[in-house]
């Protein structure tokens, strides 16, 4: 028997056009805490769904050895049987449900007949509880509970499957500290049970504090394992972010005015929990004519800022101030912000940014209805022609106008989105994750387009996880963590290692 | 929709040659099949009056019951307007049947009871059914529960209240002005004629108003470069919209004229067909249906639109409490029972969709009549009052049905 409990040979894994995972390897030891960390899009979940059966067997190359057995899981039922456990960052519990009926959903206590047997259950439930330390009644409902109780509540769960090797996705990503710290203790607590854990996370603390072997994986590769006495912070980040900013960014010489946009002290609390901070005190500028970056990790609160900011769309307990050119804007409605100068476009398309049921040009219209009426009636003939003079400028690639837009590509959807802002004509663009889920050939067109609307005087916001989009067009980037912004750099200090160190700077306990 | 546009919809997906080669025929045929895919509703109405038509030895179509059927069907054309708008916001209004029978029963009391003029009552009425309205539309809108507990709420509320107004008797004897809403016709303005002169100058100006307005939108659309359907199709449809009209025209002024139902419906078809086609609020209604949250963003109020347009519906089911007293020339307890059912079935007969975003006031004006030329199809064929719900249930489900395979075989969402 070798001391390793999980080898991962050579996995590969291709999905159409993109090679997620290129031959990574990845060993375990038995009994230990293994963290595995790299940027957004490094192939760390995939990796892990490679893993626990979710992509099964036959779709990647490559071997999983686990206790010196050849596994080929077909579904994440084959890997539960052997003891693999995942616990993905959205958490897989049914809010109705009390804690025991989760813990054994799928699993369920049975007596005589076949029936439930709720003593059981419920006694069976409370020893677990106990394990993972969680002091509340098994009868209690998950939504009656924080969400770090619910945390425990899967691991509880994990447990009840005689988990061997558990695997935590981004465990503390919706954590407040304190949580945090419980959960650290106990991964460490069930390493001395000999439950054997990988942690996916950014947070180096967080690793230093539980990990005895980091694998830092960056564009689907490994790029080294170190031990825990090695492990040091510029070690990692130079690992996550060391790749070439090829030539992939339109050449971009600014032209930068006036301050045109200023943020004061803003602050909002989480919509359903008041209690918890989202974004927490922050002050930018904007410049006419400049491309400002806010970067920062998953869950940083870098859409909540910009969302809360734009008519009051997320958060409680919103307050601070917001300038455009000196003079105070309100911005508590959508119409409101659109009414003094701001545009967001969304990071989600599908789901905030447009009506796929709609065309093209219904769509670019809806922001700017009022321009394109008189009398409340919409002229569509001039609609028709303001929405195909975007296609043409904008090159969205549809034969008319009238084509809708469920049917284009994700490239051009979200031309869609910024010519629906740009004819608004706001004088600062809040473009959160303009080129996510876009091919290589659209981002570039995009990175042009706001180039453009720099050149014309307008001050772009730009919030990214993607930190070589960042540096390669942005002329200034602030830093965001735990709703905090930790600094700002411009782009001549700007490179992956410094700003990796404010995104990843907490908050003075 | 057609199978000719598939292959273009690939190819936009796939970001790769965007036109398909076109020459005049595949151009023809794709905006022949275009749209029999949007008039496929318009087919199947046909397709009813066409068979009943044969089944009833042509009675359908006589002079009489053409008239009758418009008469029969005026109020669930009238609420199927307002129902079609709050289904593609992505509601549902269970309380118009109710809310119809509640205002019948007031306007009973303004008109008969207390004897006030007939237009007062009318004004009276239609105000009420506003205020209903906004009861509704303030917990829908303002305060967020769902509009299916709150209209369901309502078709309880509306119809105990309508009871209590009417005081456990039926009111009766409207006067003459009042009835004509649901009975009366206009003609022999030009005297007693077989063939009254008036509905027949009423349809050439509309076919003519028709005809200029659609050259005049087509010009528009090519000064503006956008694509028109080729000439000879523009007319040939043109001429069969021509025809049945003329024959439609025919076949009320060889009766008793134009029923005042009628005009009341071309008023509001009219309207309420700029509403939802041109206006701003009605971009907002089709926004709202599509992505709340993406309209929500873009600045639309989202509320203050849910709330009108559940005011708007609340007069339009007094309005069709009006037309069904009126024809009854009785406020009784049982007015406008089903009548909910009927609207929705029209609405989603004529291509409204589920989950919100999608439907037009012809389509659930058609949906209507198909609902209308069944029942009276039925009617005149004897068959029992059980036999024809059980038909239109199942018309319903197939129409449904038939959409939603349409839309999984286009590959839309």
């Amino acid at each position: 028997m070798t001391t390793n409990i999980l080898e991962m040979r050579s996995i590969t894994k291709t999905f159409p056009g993109v090679k997620a995972l290129s031959d990574v390897t990845l060993d375990v030891g038995r009994g230990t805490v293994h963290a595995i960390c790299g940027e957004n899009g490094a192939g760390k979940s995939t990796l892990m769904k490679v893993l626990s059966g979710v992509y099964p067997h036959g779709t990647y190359t490559g071997d999983i050895v686990f206790e010196d057995e050849v596994v080929e899981f077909k579904d994440i039922r084959d890997s539960e049987a052997k003891g693999i456990v995942i616990i993905h960052q959205e958490l897989a519990l049914s809010p109705y449900l009390s804690i025991a009926e989760n813990i054994f959903l799928n699993n369920e206590q049975t007596g005589a007949l076949g029936l439930i047997d709720w003593n059981k259950t419920n006694h069976e439930a409370a020893k677990l509880l106990a394990r993972v330390g969680l002091k509340e009644n098994p009868t209690t409902k998950i939504l009656d509970i924080g969400v770090g109780k619910q945390q425990l509540v899967e691991i509880a769960k994990a447990l009840s499957k005689r988990v061997k090797l558990l695997i935590l996705d981004e465990p503390t990503a919706a954590l407040n500290d304190e949580d945090s710290d419980h959960l650290l203790d106990l991964i460490l607590h069930l390493k001395e049970q000999g439950i054997t854990s990988i942690i996916i996370s950014h947070k180096l603390n967080e690793i230093k504090k539980v990990a005895d072997t980091v694998t830092v994986i960056r564009d689907g590769q490994t790029i080294e394992t170190i031990q825990k006495t090695d492990v040091t912070e510029e070690r990692i980040i130079k690992d996550m972010v060391g790749r070439d900013l090829e030539h992939r960014y339109p050449d971009h010489t600014p032209n930068i005015g006036e301050e045109i946009f200023r943020v004061e002290d803003w602050t909002a609390h989480h919509p359903q929990d008041p209690t918890r901070v989202m974004v927490d005190n922050v002050n930018i500028d904007v410049r006419a004519g400049e491309i400002v970056g806010i970067a920062g990790l998953m869950g940083a609160g870098r859409t909540e800022f910009a969302m809360s900011l734009f008519g009051h769309s997320y958060g409680s307990k919103i307050s601070g101030k917001a300038f455009m050119r000196g003079k105070e804007i309100r911005t508590r409605t959508v119409s409101e912000a659109i009414g003094a100068g701001l545009a967001y476009a969304t990071e989600d398309r599908k789901h905030y940014g447009l009506n796929l049921l709609e065309d093209i040009k219904r769509n670019i219209a809806l922001a700017s209805l009022d321009k394109l009426s008189s009398n409340g009636l919409v002229n569509d003939n001039e609609e028709y022609k303001v929405a195909n003079d975007y296609r043409k400028s904008m090159n969205i690639k549809a034969p008319t106008v009238l084509a809708k837009t469920s049917k284009l590509s994700g490239g051009n959807q979200q031309k869609v989105v910024l010519s629906k802002w740009i004819y608004a004509d706001p004088d600062v663009l809040i473009l959160d994750e303009p080129t996510r889920g876009i091919d290589v050939g659209a981002k570039y067109e995009i990175y042009a387009i706001i180039n453009d609307l720099a050149a014309q005087g307008k001050g772009i916001i730009v919030i990214s996880s993607e930190l070589p989009e960042l540096l390669g067009i942005c002329d200034r980037i602030y830093a965001l963590s735990e709703g905090r912004i930790t600094g700002q750099l411009p782009i001549e200090e700007a490179n992956p290692e410094s700003l990796l160190k404010l995104m990843t700077m907490e908050k003075p306990r | 929709m057609s199978s000719t546009q598939t292959p273009a919809a690939e190819e936009i997906a796939a970001g790769g040659r965007i036109n398909p080669p076109e020459n005049k025929f595949t151009s023809w045929l794709s905006h022949l099949l275009a749209d029999l895919g949007k008039n496929g509703i318009f087919l199947a109405l046909l397709a009813v009056i066409l068979f009943f038509a044969v089944v009833t030895d042509g009675i359908l179509l006589r002079p009489q019951n053409i008239s009758n059927l418009i008469v029969q069907n005026g109020y669930i054309l009238v609420l199927a307007i307002g129902m079609v708008m709050i289904i593609i916001a992505g509601h549902i209004d269970l309380s118009v049947g109710s809310v119809a029978a509640f205002v019948g029963a007031c306007s009973g009391v303004f008109a008969v009871t207390w004897g006030l003029p007939w237009w007062l009552s009318i004004i009276m009425s239609l105000a009420i059914g506003a205020l209903v309205g906004m009861w509704q539309g303030f917990w829908i809108a303002y305060v967020g529960i769902p509009a299916f507990i709150v209209t369901l709420a309502g078709m309880l509320i509306f119809r105990g209240l309508a009871l209590v107004v009417l005081g456990n008797a039926n009111i009766g004897s409207f006067p003459t002005e009042y009835r004509a809403l649901g009975n009366g016709f206009l003609n022999n303005v030009f005297g007693d004629l077989d063939l009254d002169p008036l509905t027949l100058i009423v349809a050439a100006a509309a076919v003519v108003a028709l005809i200029v307005g659609q050259f005049r939108t087509r010009a528009g659309r090519q000064k503006y470069g956008q694509d028109v359907e080729p000439i000879v199709w523009f007319v040939a449809k043109l001429v069969l919209i021509t025809l049945a009209i003329g024959f439609f025209a025919y076949a009320l002024a060889s009766y008793k004229g134009i029923p005042v139902t009628l005009i009341v419906l071309a008023v509001l078809v009219l309207i309420y067909g700029i509403i939802m086609n041109r206006s701003v609020f009605g971009r907002h209604v089709y926004a709202i249906g599509g992505n709340r949250h993406a309209a929500e963003l873009s600045g639309i109020k989202t509320r203050k639109t849910d709330f009108l347009l559940f005011v708007n519906m609340g007069v339009l089911a007094a309005l069709a409490g009006l037309i069904f007293t009126a024809r009854l020339n009785l406020a009784g307890p049982k007015a406008g029972d089903g009548f909910e059912l009927e609207a929705i079935s029209a609405a989603f007969i004529g291509g409204a969709a589920v989950q919100g975003g999608v439907g037009t006031i012809g389509g659930a004006i058609i949906g209507g009549l198909i609902i209308g030329v069944l029942n009276n199809g039925m009617s005149i064929l004897g068959l029992g009052i059980e036999w024809q719900q059980a038909v239109k249930g199942l018309v319903l489900l197939l129409a449904v049905a038939f959409d939603v395979f349409n839309k999984r075989r286009s590959g839309g969402k």
